[in-house]
């Protein structure tokens, strides 16, 4: 399979009162069709940020995104993003919310009734067919994110990017909506960058998974290849050894390089502390400060 | 000591549920309270204004004042009966004329007999709403373009700040002056002193709007603007689809306060230059000095207060119908 995504060389600066902030510094990564990566890393280490590059609602300051041999300059859909707060607007019903994400891609190419199909057809991939008349206030925090789901996919994305898609939900609702996840993903064989916090779900849902060392000047510290075979259960894969071993894999690198990618530090005081969930803490500046702190240590 | 003990608890027998709000039925708190609330308003009014002596005489109390509301609604009902009788006299008198002399073309006088209470309400209300309107249709799109974009509020926002706080008083000379230089036309269909009230009225009821407007557009959820961006939306419908609905309700309370400001604005403006409403009968009843006129003044200010606030509902009645977020409408 070709390279259908190609991030370079991707430096981000942020301008600051007291100069320039480098949230990314050369984070290069090549993504092939039909490919399911996550990113993970800890709370403001870049994540979002490269995610935004990629969608075009932020341009890298040195280097770029390649998609299908053009650069992205700037946002479109077909790199369709689904939100972590699933962005639905709230005056509009299920439907009209992809009705307009639909009008807008396939307003020359879909008749009125090829529109409808398509936009009752996506609805109905999310398991949303019953409800597609309610507003976002009138239906759960999973329902929307489905909703945002279905709005994306109607796009047609060569690429489709998820910001946390699960992160606000409850842990019941997370799992179903992992599996619905990855039922459409059979099913359509989409490429899609995710971010997460979430060690199982990257685990789970993940062809190859991205980690990325502490920000200021993030960059990916390694890259883990998931060879399970799908379809994936996660009943099954709980007494995996492999799954059981990337698991591991990945938690070991979230707690031992939280700092640079050459640095290499003794295991961190907080290993005892077996959170998978990474994101589960709920002040994330305190989080990060955190992390700084223990960085320090580490430096010294 | 024996009989304190037992005196209190007589009292305690005695004592009547408390009256909170868990014991107060709906209908009470609805109804009752704010009935209560004004009796004893029209009880205070009328004891005080018995003690007040003018050179008018004494200062009306709610009885003189719904006295004058007759006398008032009877004034205009006589008003509306010669001007009836009027068009008739002058229907009878034109066919005369054309059966005497069938080359004659019959010319029609209007009724130009005084404005009675009832009228001046109407001129008021038509001249507000006139105002508002044009204020509205100025303030809502440069609003919109204000908080689209940063750099024209910082071109805008001084020339905002300073406008903001003039009272109607120190613009009506101006606009007075220049409307009559300006619309000089012999046969006006729009009465200058409307024209007159209607641009003072919108000169202090555009910022507001304006200003609300431009702080919901500027503060729209940064991901529905990216929806839009993703989406490729054009401008237009990028105004249209998420900027219009995310800001209603925000619109909608720059509406409110406009509305309160123009109402408040057009009776000072009807009163100093003389231009009809209710702020012209409140001047004219005023200068009358009869021993009705405070009264008659009372009947107005309190019809002034009650249009007040039923504009200010209806608006709160547009809003649920227009506004999605039915939270703020509340």
């Amino acid at each position: 399979m070709s390279v259908l995504l190609d991030i370079s060389h991707m430096d981000m600066e942020f301008p600051n009162p007291k100069g320039a902030f480098t949230a990314l510094k050369d984070v290069n990564l090549k993504i092939r069709q039909g490919e399911f990566v996550s990113l993970i890393g800890h709370s403001g280490c870049g994540k979002s940020t490269v995610l935004n590059v990629v969608a075009g609602l932020y341009q890298a300051t040195r280097g770029g995104v390649i998609l299908n041999g053009k650069e992205v300059l700037e946002p479109g859909p077909e790199r369709a993003v689904v939100f972590q707060n699933h962005s639905l607007l709230p005056w509009l019903t299920a439907y009209e919310n992809v009705e307009l994400a639909v009008k807008q891609v396939f307003r020359k190419s879909k008749s009125k009734v090829e529109m409808r199909e398509w936009i009752e057809h996506n609805l109905n991939l999310v398991h949303m067919g019953h409800a597609i008349h309610k507003r976002p206030s009138e239906i759960s925090g999973g329902m929307k994110q489905r909703v945002g789901i279905a709005r994306a996919l109607a796009m047609q994305p060569k690429v489709l990017l998820m910001d946390e898609p699960f992160g606000a939900l409850d842990a019941l609702t997370r799992a179903h909506m992992q599996d619905s996840l990855m039922e459409i993903q059979a099913e359509l064989n989409n490429t899609v960058i995710m971010i997460t916090h979430d060690v199982d779900e990257a685990v789970l849902l993940s062809d190859r998974i991205v980690m990325m060392t502490n920000g200021p000047a993030a960059t990916i510290g390694e890259i883990l290849k998931i060879d399970l075979e799908r379809p994936r259960h996660r009943l099954d894969l709980a007494d995996d050894t492999h799954y059981n071993r990337y698991r591991a894999q990945v938690l070991k690198f979230l707690h031992e390089r939280h700092s640079k990618p050459d640095v290499r530090t003794a295991p961190a005081l907080n290993t005892e502390t077996n959170s998978v969930d990474t994101g589960s803490e709920p002040d994330k500046t305190k989080n990060k400060n955190t992390e700084r702190t223990d960085a320090v240590v580490d430096a010294a | 000591m024996a009989s304190t003990t037992l005196g209190n608890g007589r009292l305690a027998a005695l004592r009547l549920p408390r009256l909170d709000g868990s014991l107060l039925s709906n209908s009470a708190k609805y109804m009752a309270l704010p009935l209560t609330g004004i009796l004893v308003f029209l009880l205070l009014w009328s004891f005080s204004a018995r003690q007040i002596d003018t050179s008018l005489g004494k200062f009306p109390g709610p009885a003189a004042v719904a006295d004058q509301f007759e006398a008032l609604y009877r004034e205009h009902q006589r008003s509306r009966e010669k001007e009836r009788a009027f068009y008739e006299r002058q229907e009878i008198r034109n066919a005369k004329r054309v059966a005497e002399d069938p080359g004659y073309i019959p010319k029609l006088r209007a009724y130009t007999g005084k404005e009675t209470f009832i009228d001046q309400i109407g001129t008021s209300l038509v001249t507000v709403m006139s105002g508002f309107l044009l204020a509205a249709a100025i303030a809502i799109p440069l609003g919109i373009a204000i908080g689209l974009s940063p750099a024209l509020n910082s071109a805008v926002n001084p020339i905002i700040q300073i406008f903001k706080p003039v009272s109607p008083l120190a613009w009506l000379p101006l606009v007075t002056m220049v409307v009559s230089a300006l619309y000089t036309s012999p046969d006006p269909i729009i009465a200058k002193s409307f024209l007159n009230s209607l641009i003072t009225v919108t000169l202090c009821c555009l910022w507001p709007m304006v200003i609300n407007t431009a702080v919901g557009v500027a503060g729209i959820d940064r991901d529905l603007v990216n929806v839009s961006r993703v989406l490729r939306l054009p401008a237009l419908k990028h105004v249209q689809k998420i900027v219009l609905p995310a800001s209603i309700p925000m619109i909608f309370t720059g509406m409110r306060l406009s509305l309160g400001v123009a109402w408040m604005v057009l009776i000072a403006a009807e009163m100093l230059a003389q231009n009809p409403g209710l702020g012209k009968f409140v001047w004219d009843e005023f200068q009358n000095g009869s021993s009705d006129s405070l009264a008659r003044i009372m009947a107005a200010v309190l019809v002034i207060g009650v249009i007040g606030f039923l504009l200010d509902r209806g608006m709160l009645t547009l809003q649920k119908f227009v506004s999605w977020d039915k939270v703020a409408s509340q």
